[in-house]
């Protein structure tokens, strides 16, 4: 065989691995959902922050995040981590623990220069 | 100064979406070559994109109209990297699914070629680091010397011999284990 043959099936060895289609689904979904969730839910607390007081003590990921993919990207991830703890959970208060943890975490990654 | 500095926010996440249509398979099939399995891949694949929005504004900018595909393994190399180091692992043998013959064979040579492909799998799991993702860049991925160079961080010159080089080791472990063309030389003589 000559090298020629062989990267022919180097090239038949590697083939471009197509993601399952429940992911390209489930990601794609998730990103045009959450982006249109995050972008209803900015607009809301736009209207509201600066007439009621209450609102000024929003989550401070919700803020930082922004909107667009950003936010979508961030909610996609923290329910992807959401099914992991309630996996390694004990019991309620362990995965609320576990879960404002983690969005604390996951909002630190998203501020600019967060890392 | 490049046109993305005039994007306004829904256009530039309206050209990031179509960045990820363009490139998923890309990112995902990269990742499954570099840990082995669908499950890690996916997640692998998920904290690209998700990086890359982060750092997408800049990259655009700082592109100059290049593609951003080199950028995007890039990053996955880097996350994979933190991967192993993370948890101290390697691909276990172990692509799953190992290779998939398309064309129709009888069910012999189908077999023998199935039987030779995995050898070449399993081979390039045995390359350095940089080799295997060269060979993962350039065949699964089929990208050109000058995007390898550029996810690699390295020069044209420097990724041409690192191919010819992670080729070559390849053949010689596939050789030692029964196939490829140094068995087959020794074979005929």
């Amino acid at each position: 065989m000559s090298t020629t043959e062989f990267e022919a099936r180097l090239r038949a060895a590697l083939h471009p691995v197509e993601p399952p289609e429940d992911f390209a689904v489930r990601l794609e979904r998730g990103l045009v959902e959450l982006h249109e969730m995050a972008t209803d839910e900015l607009e809301a607390w736009e209207l509201s922050a600066m007439r009621d007081p209450r609102n000024w003590a929003r989550p401070a990921a919700a803020a930082v995040v922004g909107t667009g993919a950003g936010a979508a990207l961030f909610v996609l991830r923290a329910r992807a981590r959401h099914r992991r703890r309630r996996a390694q959970s004990a019991n309620v208060l362990d995965l609320a623990e576990r879960t404002v943890r983690d969005l604390a975490d996951e909002a630190r990654r998203l501020l600019p220069g967060g890392d | 100064m490049s046109d993305s500095q005039n994007l306004s926010k829904p256009d530039l996440d309206r050209s990031f979406s179509e960045l990820y249509r363009t490139h998923l398979g890309d990112v995902y099939s990269y990742a499954y070559y570099r840990v082995g399995n669908h499950h890690d891949a996916e997640d692998l694949t998920e904290q690209t994109f998700l990086q890359a929005y982060r750092h997408y504004e800049r990259a655009l900018r700082e592109s100059d109209g290049r593609p951003l595909r080199p950028w995007l393994i890039r990053i996955a190399h880097n996350l994979a990297a933190n991967y192993y180091r993370d948890r101290a692992r390697r691909p276990e043998s172990a692509i799953e699914d190992a290779a998939v013959i398309s064309a129709p064979h009888t069910t012999e040579t189908l077999v023998e070629g199935r039987e030779e492909l995995e050898q070449i799998l399993a081979g390039v799991q045995q390359l350095p680091d940089d080799r295997r993702e060269a060979l993962i860049m350039r065949f699964a991925l089929g990208m050109d010397n000058r995007e390898i160079a550029r996810a690699l961080g390295r020069s044209d010159g420097a990724t041409k011999v690192l191919l010819h080089r992670a080729i070559k080791q390849l053949e010689g472990i596939v050789g030692e284990n029964g196939g490829g063309p140094a068995a087959e030389e020794d074979r005929a003589r």
